[in-house]
C-alpha cells in the first residue's frame, strides 16, 4: 500500500471512531436511564400526580411535571418565535450589512453563551423587585429569554443562506421589503425555521437551572399562568437528591419520559420538514 | 425612426471605488428589441438593472444621472420604486422561481398589486402561461412546486410571471444562456412575438443571437458606451473601430 492510500484509511478510521463515540454515548445514556428507571416505569407514572410529596413520595406519577414541562416549553417556544422571526427578518431584509446588524448578531451570540442559571438569577431579581411569586408565567419568560437568541441566530443563518436570486425575483415584480420578507423568505426558510423551533424547544424543555428559581415546583397541574409549575428536569433533580432508592428510580423514569418526549418531537419534525421542503428552491 | 421609451442621460454607476458605467447617454426605442452587447464585465447587466433600480440591492452602489421612463425619472427621490419595477419585468440569467407552486408563482405579482378575485387570478395565470407557451405542459399540475419544472420550463415560467404584472418593458439578462438549444429557441420566439406589445431590452454576449433578435443595438466596452444605433447599421457598417473588431470577433 502506498502512502496516500494509508493516509486515506487512517483518517477515515479516525472519523469513524469519532462518529461512533457520538452514537455510543447516546445509546449509553439511553441504556443507563432505562435500566435504572425501568422498575419505576408504569402507566401510573404518566397518568397520576405525585402522592406523598415530590421529594419523598414513592406513589403516584409525574403527570404534574410532564404537563408542566410541556406548558412551559410550548409557551416559551411560541413567545421566543414571536421575538425571533421579526429580528431575523429585520436583519436579513432591512438591515443589510450595516454595523447595527453585525452588532445585533454579536449580542445574540453573547446572549446565547450565557448559562441558563444566570438567566434564572436575573429573572429572579426582577421577580423580587416587582414582588412576583414563582409561577408558570415567570418560568415561560425566563425560558424565552434563554432560548430566543439561539432560535434567532438559527433562523438568521437559514435566511442568510437563501439564494439572492429569490429576493431579486420578488423585488423585480414590484414587491416591498415586507412582502418579500413575509411571502417569499418565510416560505423558503420554513424547514429551517422548524429546525430552529425544535432546537429552542429541546433546550427549553431540558433545562433545570433557569426554572429552579422562577417556576417553582408543585405536586399539582397548574390551572393558571400564575400557579407554580413542576418541570421534568426538576423532577429528576429533586427525586435524585433523596436518599430513598425507590424515589431515585423514579428520577430515572422521569428522565426516560423527558428523553422520549424530545425524541418523538425530533422524529415528528423530521417527517414534517420533508413535507415543508416541497416548495423550497435550491 | 424609432420612438424612444426609455431615455438614459449621463448615467454613472460606481460599486464602491469601481466606476462600472461611465456617462451613458442613449435612448431605448419603444416596442422594439434592443440588444446590449459587449464582452464580459463591461457593465451590460448593471445598465439593465439600473433601469428598474435593482442596483439598489447591491451594497455600496452609487448612481448619478437620469433614467427617464415615460418622462419620469426612475432615480428621483420621490419615485415609487415598486411602481417602477412593476413597469419593468425582469427575466434573469438563471431561472429564479419563487418557493411556491406554479400557480402561485404567476399569481404572486398580481396579488401583491391588489388582485384578490380568484376567478380573475385564474384568468391571469392561464393567459400568461399561454403567452409564455407553457400552459399545455403545466395545466394539469398547477399546484406542483415550480422548482420541479425543467430549467427551460422554469425560464418560461419566469417570463409568464413577469407578464402577469402587466409591465411595459421586459428586461432580459442573458435569458437563454443557461438553457438547452430548444428551450432557448422557445424564449427567442416568445420575445419576437412579444415585441409588438412590449419594449424589450436584452443583454447578450452571443452576437448571433443579437443579430437574430435585435432592432437596435447598444455596444458597451469597459463601462463606456462605444456605439449605438439600428441593428443593420451597427452590424454591417459600425462606425467605431472597436465595435468593428468586436463584431468581427477580434476580441470577445
Amino acid at each position: 500500500m502506498n502512502k496516500r492510500k494509508l493516509e486515506e484509511a487512517f483518517f477515515k478510521a479516525l472519523m469513524l471512531l469519532s462518529t461512533s463515540i457520538v452514537v455510543a454515548s447516546l445509546l449509553a445514556v439511553f441504556a443507563v436511564v432505562i435500566l435504572k428507571g425501568a422498575p419505576a416505569l408504569s402507566l401510573s407514572m404518566l397518568t397520576q400526580t405525585p402522592k406523598g410529596g415530590y421529594y419523598l413520595g414513592k406513589e403516584g406519577g409525574i403527570l404534574n411535571a410532564i404537563i408542566g414541562s410541556l406548558y412551559l416549553a410550548i409557551g416559551a417556544t411560541a413567545l421566543a418565535f414571536l421575538l425571533s422571526l421579526p429580528i431575523a427578518l429585520y436583519l436579513n431584509e432591512y438591515a443589510g450589512k450595516s454595523r447595527f446588524a453585525s452588532f445585533t448578531r454579536l449580542s445574540l451570540d453573547v446572549l446565547w453563551g450565557i448559562p441558563s442559571i444566570v438567566y434564572g438569577a436575573f429573572a429572579f431579581i426582577i421577580m423580587l423587585y416587582v414582588g412576583a411569586r414563582a409561577s408558570l408565567l415567570w418560568g415561560i419568560i425566563t425560558v424565552t429569554l434563554f432560548v430566543f437568541p439561539i432560535m434567532t441566530r438559527a433562523i438568521d443563518e437559514v435566511m442568510k443562506m437563501s439564494p439572492f436570486k429569490l429576493r431579486e425575483a420578488s423585488y423585480a415584480l414590484g414587491s416591498t421589503r415586507l412582502e418579500t420578507a413575509l411571502k417569499v423568505m418565510t416560505r423558503q426558510t420554513l424547514p429551517g425555521m422548524l429546525t430552529a423551533i425544535l432546537l429552542a424547544f429541546g433546550r427549553g424543555i431540558g433545562d433545570a437551572a433557569s426554572v429552579l428559581l422562577t417556576a417553582g415546583y408543585t405536586d399539582s397541574v397548574p390551572r393558571s399562568l400564575f400557579d407554580p409549575v413542576a418541570t421534568l428536569p426538576l423532577a429528576v433533580f429533586f427525586q435524585l437528591g433523596t436518599p430513598i432508592p425507590e424515589v431515585q428510580q423514579r428520577a430515572y423514569a422521569s428522565g426516560v419520559v423527558l428523553l422520549v418526549l424530545v425524541l418523538l418531537l425530533s422524529i415528528a419534525s423530521r417527517l414534517s420538514t420533508r413535507r415543508f421542503m416541497k416548495y423550497v428552491v435550491k | 425612426m424609432f420612438k424612444p421609451h426609455i431615455s438614459i442621460r449621463r448615467l454613472n454607476v460606481f460599486y464602491r471605488e469601481r466606476h462600472v458605467l461611465k456617462d451613458i447617454n442613449v435612448d431605448i426605442p419603444e416596442k422594439r428589441i434592443t440588444a446590449i452587447i459587449g464582452p464580459s464585465g463591461c457593465g451590460k447587466t448593471t445598465l439593465l438593472k439600473s433601469l428598474n433600480r435593482l442596483t439598489d440591492l447591491v451594497d455600496g452602489v452609487k448612481v448619478s444621472g437620469d433614467v427617464l421612463v415615460d418622462g419620469l425619472n426612475v432615480f428621483d427621490n420621490g419615485a415609487d420604486v415598486t411602481d417602477i419595477r412593476k413597469k419593468m419585468g425582469l427575466i434573469a440569467q438563471m431561472p429564479n422561481p419563487l418557493p411556491m407552486s406554479i400557480y402561485d408563482n404567476i399569481a404572486y405579482g398580481p396579488r401583491i398589486h391588489g388582485v384578490k378575485d380568484g376567478k380573475k387570478l385564474d384568468q391571469v395565470v392561464e393567459h400568461c402561461l399561454q403567452a409564455a407557451s407553457l400552459w399545455n405542459e403545466v395545466k394539469e399540475r398547477l399546484k406542483d412546486p415550480a422548482s420541479k419544472l425543467s430549467v427551460g420550463q422554469q425560464q418560461r415560467l419566469c417570463l409568464a410571471r413577469a407578464l402577469a404584472v402587466q409591465p411595459e418593458c421586459l428586461l432580459c439578462d442573458e435569458p437563454t444562456s443557461a438553457l438547452d438549444p430548444i428551450s432557448a429557441q422557445y424564449i427567442e420566439m416568445q420575445l419576437l412575438t412579444l415585441k409588438k406589445d412590449y419594449t424589450i431590452v436584452f443583454v447578450t454576449h452571443v452576437l448571433r443571437q443579437a443579430r437574430r433578435l435585435a432592432d437596435y443595438v447598444i455596444f458597451l466596452y469597459l463601462g463606456e458606451l462605444i456605439e449605438h444605433g439600428p441593428a443593420e447599421t451597427v452590424f454591417t457598417q459600425p462606425s467605431n473601430p472597436r465595435t468593428r473588431a468586436y463584431i468581427e470577433g477580434v476580441f470577445g
